[in-house]
């Protein structure tokens, strides 16, 4: 058992609740991933390397990493317009707005998806104008920025808001005072500000994009090599019992998302430095 | 002066309309899309899509899973959070990172490392199959992939708020002799209600909606093994779009009572953590 630091261990309940805790978590988390190692590990180098190079898998990276880029990117864009109008601005509707940005987070994956299709399909709503504009959306890799697009909407306003609501109105004043208009004192004053926590949001969003699935099958129209995502893959090879070949793809896509969320802990820290008063 | 500290009304104008043509092309639309094609055949074949037999196995199903996944996070989420909030020790920040790994596993990736551990030709497969256990394909699976992906919800959301808190209040009805259920239950329970209510919200609303996970593990047998989200990809999948919709406005229902309540609960914690600031916002 480890020890509690003496001042805090006035309370009761330490070892029964850590050990709870850690039960749980080995149980439930950690034995059922290190299923993951342990077959990676059985697989040797070899079949592991030829079968996360092979084409079809490399296409599935090449979208989805692309993707995921674009629709992070766009969030990246309206996000900061989001965040900011729901910040800075005062109008009708705004409690409404605010509490509707969280609606990816909340519509379970499968409903997003059936909807993006119907919208965007053909003799959808917003497909069918698209479609006389030339422009086709639903299963083309298009359509599959757009699913992702709306998976990631929540991060980059949900991580810049609270930033812009605690910007230090001061400093804009100084900036204002000093001669600058409203658009050098936003580029050279509010930008840098709001910079990590930016860069934040939308690697939260990229990353989440990264392994989304339920709301793009449904409009990605899933043609191998052109708009097969990588997760789709992996439930390919499992429905085909290549546990092997689905579990190196898996370790690959796992592997991205680590290093993502390590660079993302690092941005934080960032933001939350570049927070704290001077 | 103060005219520099804004933008000009033009670029105010501007903005809202982007962020507003913004979020109703990719927030409203798509909701709206899904009631309108719900009830495109009128409102008897909407509830004629909910009362059929398969999907009422698959709300059952929802519901039942739901009712295992959010409880055993629960008390989860409560004994870690007490353990990491209340005290110090060796290996916190570790463990921190652990239990937000869930989160960092990609849906399919969640369903799959089960099939690996129980599927035929999984890790335990064989001992299963000798013991005639079904896991995989069966509900214990469905169960299993969504108690991983809500894993980290409630305890996410209570550790910040307890460790804001402080141990004072404990301390102090420690000290009075009170036992630890004591102190849970009449100090520390009332405190933190609002962020359980809203861990609770969240890891419901992520148990009932799971699809990609379940998805792995379900092998999608009609009234069996269906959850409300995969009978509505099959309905969609069969061309039957509108019970597809009806049944996917049940989870569209869903996620607006979360906002909605989530938007509650957010704004009595704000209220409760000044409880001498009258709320204006009520108005």
């Amino acid at each position: 058992m480890m020890s509690a630091s003496p001042r805090r261990r006035v309370l009761p309940g330490f070892g029964l609740t850590l050990g709870f805790t850690i039960f749980y978590l080995s149980l439930i988390v950690l034995l059922p991933l290190s299923t993951l190692a342990l077959k990676t590990a059985s697989m040797g180098w070899g079949p592991f390397w030829a079968t996360v190079t092979s084409p079809r898998v490399l296409a599935s990276y090449r979208l989805t990493f692309g993707a995921s880029l674009v629709a992070a990117a766009l969030n990246g864009v309206f996000g900061l317009v989001v965040a900011w109008v729901l910040a800075r601005y005062r109008f009708p509707g705004q409690r409404i707005v605010d509490a509707l940005v969280d609606l990816p987070f909340a519509l379970p994956t499968a409903v997003a998806g059936i909807a993006l299709t119907s919208l965007y399909s053909p003799n959808g709503w917003l497909g069918g104008p698209l479609e006389t504009l030339g422009l086709k959306v639903a299963f083309t890799p298009l359509g599959i920025v757009v699913a992702l697009t709306f998976i990631g909407l929540p991060f980059v306003v949900r991580t810049l808001q609270p930033v812009i609501e605690d910007l230090d109105v001061e400093s804009e004043e100084a900036a204002a005072s000093l001669g600058a208009g409203r658009r050098q004192t936003f580029a050279h004053v509010i930008l840098p500000a709001l910079l990590p926590a930016w860069l934040t949001g939308f690697a939260l969003a990229f990353a989440r994009a990264l392994g989304e699935y339920g709301s793009v099958v449904f409009i990605a129209g899933n043609m191998p090599m052109r708009t097969e995502i990588t997760s789709l893959l992996i439930i390919t090879k499992l429905e085909q019992y290549d546990y092997a070949g689905a579990t190196a793809i898996a370790v690959v896509m796992l592997v991205a998302s680590f290093v993502l969320l390590g660079a993302i802990n690092r941005l934080q820290s960032w933001a939350s430095r570049r927070g704290a008063p001077a | 002066m103060r005219r520099a500290l804004t933008e000009p009304p033009a670029v105010r104008g501007a903005l809202l309309a982007v962020a507003i043509v913004f979020l109703a092309v990719f927030l409203v639309l798509p909701l709206a899309a899904v009631f309108a094609q719900a009830l495109e055949k009128g409102f008897a074949a909407y509830l004629a899509a909910l009362r059929e037999p398969d999907a009422w196995a698959a709300i059952r199903l929802t519901l039942l899973t739901a009712a295992i996944a959010v409880p055993l996070n629960l008390v989860f989420g409560l004994a870690a959070s007490w353990a990491i909030a209340k005290f110090e020790f060796p290996g916190k920040g570790t463990l921190l990172t652990l239990i937000d790994l869930p989160f960092a596993v990609s849906p399919v990736i969640s369903g799959m490392i089960f099939v690996l551990l129980f599927g035929r030709q999984g890790l335990l497969g064989p001992f299963l199959g000798a013991h005639d256990l079904k896991v995989i394909f069966a509900v214990p699976g469905i169960v299993l992939a969504t108690v991983f992906v809500t894993f980290p919800f409630v305890a996410r959301e209570l550790i910040p708020v307890m460790e804001t808190l402080g141990n004072e209040e404990e301390e102090a009805a420690r000290v009075l002799g009170a036992g630890g259920g004591q102190i849970f239950l009449r100090v520390t329970l009332p405190n933190v209600k609002w962020g359980v209510l809203y861990g609770v919200i969240l890891c419901n609303a992520r148990a009932m909606g799971e699809f990609g996970a379940v998805s792995v593990v379900s092998g999608h047998i009609r009234g069996l093994t269906n959850t409300i989200p995969l009978h509505v990809e099959i309905l969609y999948n069969e061309y039957d779009f509108q019970a597809a919709f009806a049944v996917a406005s049940l989870l569209a229902c869903l996620a607006l009572v979360t906002l909605l309540a989530k938007s509650v609960v957010e704004w009595r914690s704000r209220r409760a953590a000044r409880p001498d600031e009258p709320a204006r916002e009520a108005a």
